[in-house]
This record gives C-alpha cells, structure tokens and sequence, in this order.
C-alpha cells in the first residue's frame, strides 16, 4: 500500500466545487508532482491532505490511517509536513526562531540538533541569517527557509507548494536539486508545480490537474514525453 | 552555540518553575524597598500614583499577552477588570462582616485582613479567567474580528449588569439575615461600589506585576511563546508547524484575563477609587488598548513603558485632560504612519542594541 491514497476527493469552497473526485497516491520514496495551470486545485489538493482544509467527500489515507478531517496539529505529529504556498514565514522572527518552530512538535532534543545542522548545511546561506528577521530575506531564502523548517519536523512525506514561485532560474535549479537530496535521504515528496518541465524531470510520478479533476497520471517521464502535456505545460510542439 | 540552543529546546513547565524563583526574589526585594523606603520618603500621591502605575502595567502586560503575542484584538479588557475587581471586593467587604462584623481593614501586613485580601485576589482573577474562558473558547475559533466585537459586547453587558445591581448593605443586621445571593447582587449599581477596605499596597501590587512579568518572559522565551507570536504571524503556517491555534488562543487570552482580574482587584481595594461600572467601561479598554499599540504589540517591557507613560502624564498634564483623548488619537495616527509596529515593535528594549546590523529589529519585511 502506498504511503499517501487519496480517493474520490471532494472539496468545496462555499458553492465553489475546487476537487471533484480526486484519486491519487504517492508511493514510499518516491518525488510525485501534481501539475497544473492556475486555479487547477493543486493549492486545495496539498491543503486538503495537510488538514488545512476539510473534504467534503472522499479520503485521505496516510500511512494506512484515515486523515482527513483531522487537524493539523495531529497530522505534523504523524509525519505530515507542508510548506505552504507563498512561503508563510514568520516575517517579524528570527530564522532561527523560524527553525525551531518547525521542530515544534519535537521532543528529541539531540535529533532535532543533528537535523538542524543537516538544514543548515543543505542552505549555507540560512546559516549566515541566522538571527535576521525571516521577512528580510529574499524571495529565493525564505522558500530555503520555508523548506528547511518544514523538513524539521522530519517528516515522512514533505509536501511542498509551488517551491519555485518568482524565483530566478538560478535559483529555481538549485531548489530543485535539494529536493533530489532531500528526497534521496530518504523524505517522501509531494510536489505541486507550474514548472511542469523541472517538475517532471526530478518527479518518479506526475499527475495533471485540470479544473479540479486529475486528468492525466503516469510516469513523469512519460508525461514529460507526451504531446498533450508538452503541449499544455511545457509550451512545447 | 548549538548545543546551549538544543538544551533550551523546550523548557517544559518545570525549567520554567525552576528559572522563575530567582527572578521572583529579586521582585520580591524590590517591592519590599518600595513600600519601606520609597514609600514614607515619596508620600501619599506618589504612592498612590505608584500604584496606579502597577495596576495599569498589569493590564497593559496581560493585554499585550493576546493583543501582542497572539495578534488577536480584544478591546473588552476593562471588563475583566471588572469582574475581578467586584468579585474581590465582594470577598473582602462581606467577608469582614461575616468575619469581624465590620468592613474596615482587619490586622497587619499579612494578618487576617491581608490574607482575605489575597484570596478576594485569587478569586477574582480565577472568576476573571472563567469569564475569559466562556468570552474567548467561541469567539476565538472564529476569524480574528469576532473576538473585538464580542469582547466589546462583553464590556457593555457587564456594564449594564453591575448597574442593575442593588445598593450595598453596610447595616450589620441586614448583613447577618442577607442569603449569599444577595450579598452577591448588592454590588451598589450604577452608584459603585464603596465601603471596600482599602488594602492595596504599593508592595502587593508589584508582587503581582512581578509574578504577571515572569509568567509573560518565560513565555516568551520558550517554545510554548514561540508559538503564540507565530500565530500572530501567519496562523496558517502555524497551524502547519503542528500548533493548536485555537488552544493557545484560547490560554492566552484565560491568562490575560486571571491578571486583568487581579489588577481589578487591586484597583477595587485602593485608597481614593470608587469601583463603578462606569470607570470600568469601555474608555478604560481603549486605554489599555493605546498602551499596547504604543509600546509595540508583543513587546513586554514596550508595554510597561507605555503604561507607565500614560499613567503619569495625564496626572502632570491635568490641564489637558479634556485633550486627552484627541492626543490619544492623535498620537496613534502619528505612530501608525510612522513606526506602526509600535515603539519597540515585538522586541523588548534590549533587544534592539543587540541585532546585527540590517537586520532592523522590529522590520516587517516582505510579509
Ligand atoms: N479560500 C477560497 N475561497 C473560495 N475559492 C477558493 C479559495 N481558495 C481557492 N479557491 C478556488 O478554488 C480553485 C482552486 O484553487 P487552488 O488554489 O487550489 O488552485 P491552484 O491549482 O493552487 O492554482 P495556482 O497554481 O494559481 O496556485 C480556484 O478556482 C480558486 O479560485
Ligand atoms: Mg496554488
């Protein structure tokens, strides 16, 4: 069984129906994208499995536990870390403050020290702003940021939203590259994407969303070699 | 540095305890100082003014717990302050009648009539806490708004409540025939409540604030306080960390109100104050409220500079206190356009000489 199934999902915001029977799953190991255009649902998908959101029809098993509808505060404890879309770093705290919230729910003090250097290493320059306020970092430092906190919490799946929003290819790269090493360590990822090209190149897995309904699922090389894809997502011919 | 950093991971209640009794004797010392020496050498007005002081550090601390930490916005504070203080006083004055048949102040320092005293304080902030618990567990769960409206409600209703009270029973014999019921709803309505003993010192009101100041800085230290200022920062991200949002909204704001209920209670049995509903309404909220937005919302010693600024100027600058809230305004439309984080922002004071420099301490940054 796989680590994340998702079944017939549903969500609704008010009369807005943003899910209509999403069905995915994310392997043990694995790197899955979830790609789409704007207002595809890949927000709500994340936020859905995260607890940020109740479904209002379908299920959400991790682990071989049912989630949904539970808190998220319950689901970080089982091994459930996002970092968010837009980052939500704590603006006015310190990145170490940020750092240490994300081990919020830890109580092994010597684990949390050893993978906080793990962080630290990972992003050099988290080390060097150590005691900046996070809302004076830059775009491309506080999505380091918001990924290494959220890896404090050593999660078993990591979900990540749009890592490489606004960000300077430069930059784009070297996020990408973590998450191979991140993932390579041993850290399940779901990753929601518009770069459909990057995506697609570190994913094992890739689904398409369309309108709320998963359109296409595959592998992501097979994806990144279809027309349909190249043609939607990757501005391809 | 790291490992210094991983043994004060979480300091669970216990280190808190620990590191609290240091501090605790040092205020302890400090409030003895000001009573024996400061005191009889300043005279009644400065110690009256001083006590003042306390009292208003009280809610601007307590409120700076939600309003600062958290980012929630109450602007029902006085309210709390009410209840403690007309629970207190209820203690004390009916309890020396049924105790020693007279209201007046019963014994020394720490006899009889202190030790009631102490308790009309507990009980007050504890009544105070419960209110807080009943305003803030539904209010809270909602979006932040909410909790201004219902706050406010709660002040106005409190307000017409302690009105509709009866006038207080000072005649022994009806005393002595009166059930607990009565007793309770003989508050002195709209005329206030007098004929409470007056035993506020100078020394018990900064033990208090010694106690709020330990509670409010070891809260901030540690990663439980870390928490409440993260919800103040992006709720959702904190809810992704893994922290019950609505649960240390709801123990921020129960804590809050137990200190506001014991600042009332201190206001209820000081020399020269009348409790009344109308001096508990919502001019003494927005009060408060000014204190904390000055000081810089989470900042603790930013509240006490606030309070103890705006306590002692209106008492200099009595002339102007027809101006008092024009220049209350004023000063805060100033502040918002200029420095809206408040004086110290969510620092404290020394913090501000310590960061590296660029990195401006209170900054809000790309948010
Ligand atoms: N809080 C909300 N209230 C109402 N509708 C919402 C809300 N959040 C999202 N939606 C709607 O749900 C749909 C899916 O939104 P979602 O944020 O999941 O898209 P997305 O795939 O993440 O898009 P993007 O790539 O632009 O971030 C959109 O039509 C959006 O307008
Ligand atoms: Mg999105």
């Amino acid at each position: 069984m796989a680590l994340l199934e998702i079944c017939d999902l549903d969500v609704h915001y008010g009369a807005i129906h943003a899910l209509k029977g999403v069905t995915l799953s994310v392997e043990a190991g694995q790197i899955v994208t979830l790609i789409g255009g704007n207002g595809a649902g890949k927000t709500t998908t994340l936020r859905a499995i995260s607890g940020l959101l109740t479904p209002s029809a379908g299920q959400i098993t991790f682990d071989g536990k049912r989630i949904d509808g539970r808190p998220p505060h319950e689901l970080v404890r089982l091994g459930l870390a996002h970092a968010p879309e837009g980052r939500g770093v704590f603006a006015n705290l310190t990145v170490d403050e940020n750092l240490d919230l994300g081990a919020y729910t830890r109580k092994d003090a010597a684990g949390v020290a050893a993978d906080r250097d793990k962080v630290l290493r990972l992003f050099p320059r988290l080390r060097e702003r150590l005691l900046q306020p996070a809302g004076t970092l830059s775009g491309g430092e506080q999505q380091m940021l918001a990924i290494g906190r959220a890896l404090l919490a050593r999660p078993r799946l990591l979900l990540l939203d749009e890592p490489s929003l606004g960000l300077a290819p430069q930059v784009v790269r070297t996020i990408f590259d973590i998450i191979r090493e991140i993932n390579a360590a041993g850290t399940t990822i779901l990753l929601v994407e518009q770069n459909a090209h990057m995506a697609l190149r570190v994913a094992h897995m890739g689904y398409v969303l369309e309108v709320g309904r998963i359109v296409m699922a595959d592998r992501a090389s097979v994806l990144a070699a279809s027309d349909d894809v190249r043609k939607a997502y990757l501005g391809g011919h | 540095m790291l490992g210094a950093r991983a043994a004060a991971l979480r300091p669970g209640y216990g280190f808190v305890l620990s590191r609290a009794v240091g501090p605790f004797g040092a205020f302890l010392a400090l409030a003895f100082v000001m009573q024996l020496v400061v005191v009889p050498w300043a005279g009644p007005f400065y110690e009256k003014l001083l006590m003042d002081i306390g009292i208003n550090c009280l809610l601007a601390v307590s409120l700076n717990l939600v309003n600062g930490f958290t980012g929630q916005f109450s602007i029902g504070h006085a309210g709390f302050m009410a209840v403690g203080g007309y629970v207190a006083g209820a203690v004390t004055y009916y309890g020396s009648f049924v105790l020693w048949g007279s209201p007046a102040v019963h014994g020394g320092f720490l006899g009889g009539g202190d030790l009631l005293f102490l308790a009309g304080c507990l009980v007050g902030g504890l009544f105070s806490a419960g209110a807080g618990y009943l305003v803030g567990l539904p209010s809270l769960r909602l979006r932040g708004d909410y909790l201004a409206i219902v706050t406010l409600g709660f002040g106005e209703i409190l307000r017409v409540l302690l009105q509709q009270t009866n006038d207080v029973i000072f005649v022994p014999a009806q005393i002595e025939a009166a059930t607990p019921w009565q007793m309770a709803t003989a508050l002195g309505g709209a005329l206030g409540f007098s004929g409470i003993p007056f035993y506020t010192t100078v020394f018990w009101v900064f033990v208090m604030l010694g106690l709020l100041l330990i509670v409010a800085f070891r809260l901030k230290e540690s990663s439980e306080g870390r928490a409440f200022l993260s919800i103040r920062e992006n709720e959702i991200a904190a809810e992704a960390m893994g922290i019950d949002t609505t649960r240390y909204k709801v123990r921020a704001f129960v804590l809050a109100a137990f200190f506001a209920g014991i600042a009332g209670a201190l206001f209820a049995h000081e020399t020269g104050t009348t409790l009344n509903p109308r001096e508990l309404g919502f001019q003494k909220s927005f009060d408060i409220v000014i204190m904390v937005v000055l000081g810089g919302m989470g900042s603790i010693s930013g509240a006490l500079v606030a309070a103890v600024l705006l306590t002692v100027l209106p008492e200099f600058l009595r002339e102007f206190a027809d101006w008092r809230l024009v220049i209350y305004a004023l000063s805060l439309i100033i502040m918002m356009r200029f420095r809206p984080q408040g004086l110290f922002g969510i620092r404290e004071i020394w913090e501000l000489w310590r960061k590296p420099p660029g990195a401006s301490p209170a900054g809000r940054g790309a948010s």
